[in-house]
């Protein structure tokens, strides 16, 4: 578990996550970047990007 | 062999391409480009190849550049991500090899680009020449809307907005395919159907098995060849007269195409990049 930046609600991280994946809050629906699997730990994931893409 | 992947943000795609690596016990060491410090005259890098996944283009490419100047093989090469990261550059080496692909006109003016889209006849689609997930692609019905949107572009947009990459419009009757090349092989493909004239899965068009024919082999593997090899998807429309290259992509997202195909995209990727390595 971590916990959400936005509404500090309880996010459940899978031990299987990569770091650097993002997940949504399932509370606020806040996507959130996972930086720490130990402990695990959440920021707020970045803002979409201009050269984003394939 | 060391093995390196060359990422940021972790997609699905970058997820079972992990798992993948561990799933062979084939070691590799994550590269995140936002940690990256990248000395230049560093030339020294112990890697046999290393697997780009970037999610910016920018970034792929610069650190492409880098590292093929080092000595370092990497899965793309510079080279590949130059091409198709620029949909001009794409598009001059399809016409180069004789791959198939639509009309396509460019100007730097908006008084250029208006008569540029006259003489192709509307509709037509106006698209940055980098850019990617169908973001901020036009497609231009008559004159008002070409006068609004090339105003709009020369006030908003950016530098490289005005670079007016018009191409002509195919009308693909609700779908087009993807193909997915690794090396010599095209290992599957999707057709993508949506009732939007952008048909990107990103953007929600639907994937389904599209079979691989000799044609749609052929037309893969010359635009991969094209842009310079390697695993490159490809965006294709099925017109009356055969099948067109649309774009060419570097950094292939495949997360709806392995179910749909019954292909396993990952295993052929980490395939691919071994063999690479052991060259």
């Amino acid at each position: 578990m971590a916990l959400c930046t936005e509404c500090e609600a309880e996010v459940p991280v899978e031990p299987t996550t990569e770091v650097g994946e993002i997940i949504q809050c399932p509370d606020c629906g806040m996507d959130l970047e996972v930086v720490s699997m130990d402990p695990p730990e959440l920021a707020p994931a970045p803002e979409e990007e201009e050269d984003w893409g394939e | 062999m060391k093995i390196g992947v060359l990422c940021s943000l972790i997609r699905k795609e970058e997820k079972l391409l992990l798992d993948e690596f561990r799933r062979r016990n084939i070691e590799f060491i994550r590269i995140d480009d936002r940690e990256l410090i990248l000395d230049l005259h560093h030339r020294a890098w112990d890697f046999d190849v290393i697997l780009e996944r970037c999610i910016n283009h920018s970034r792929a490419l610069h650190t492409l550049k880098y590292l093929n100047d080092c000595g370092v093989k990497t899965v793309n090469t510079y080279e590949v991500a130059s091409t198709c990261g620029d949909k001009l550059l794409t598009t001059l080496a399809l016409i180069r090899d004789g791959v198939p692909t639509p009309k396509v006109y460019v100007a730097y003016t908006p008084e250029a680009a208006l008569q540029a889209i006259e003489r192709l006849g509307y509709p037509v689609v106006l698209k940055p020449a980098v850019g990617s997930w169908g973001r901020l692609l036009s497609k231009v019905n008559d004159r008002d809307a070409a006068e609004t949107l090339l105003e709009h572009k020369e006030t908003l947009g950016s530098y490289h907005h005005s670079t007016y990459y018009i191409q002509e419009y195919v009308e693909k009757r609700g779908r087009d395919i993807r193909s997915f090349v690794v090396g010599d092989e095209t290992i599957c493909a999707i057709y993508r159907t949506s009732q939007h004239w952008i048909t990107n899965t990103a953007r929600g068009g639907i994937a389904s098995n599209c079979p691989v024919t000799p044609e749609l082999h052929e037309i893969s593997v010359g635009a991969a060849k094209a842009v310079g090899g390697g695993i490159v998807a490809i965006d294709i429309f099925e017109t009356p007269q055969g099948l067109t290259v649309n774009e060419v992509n570097y950094t292939m997202e495949f997360r709806n195409s392995i179910d749909t195909t019954g292909v396993d995209i990952p295993a052929k990727v980490v395939e691919y990049v071994i063999e690479v390595g052991q060259r």
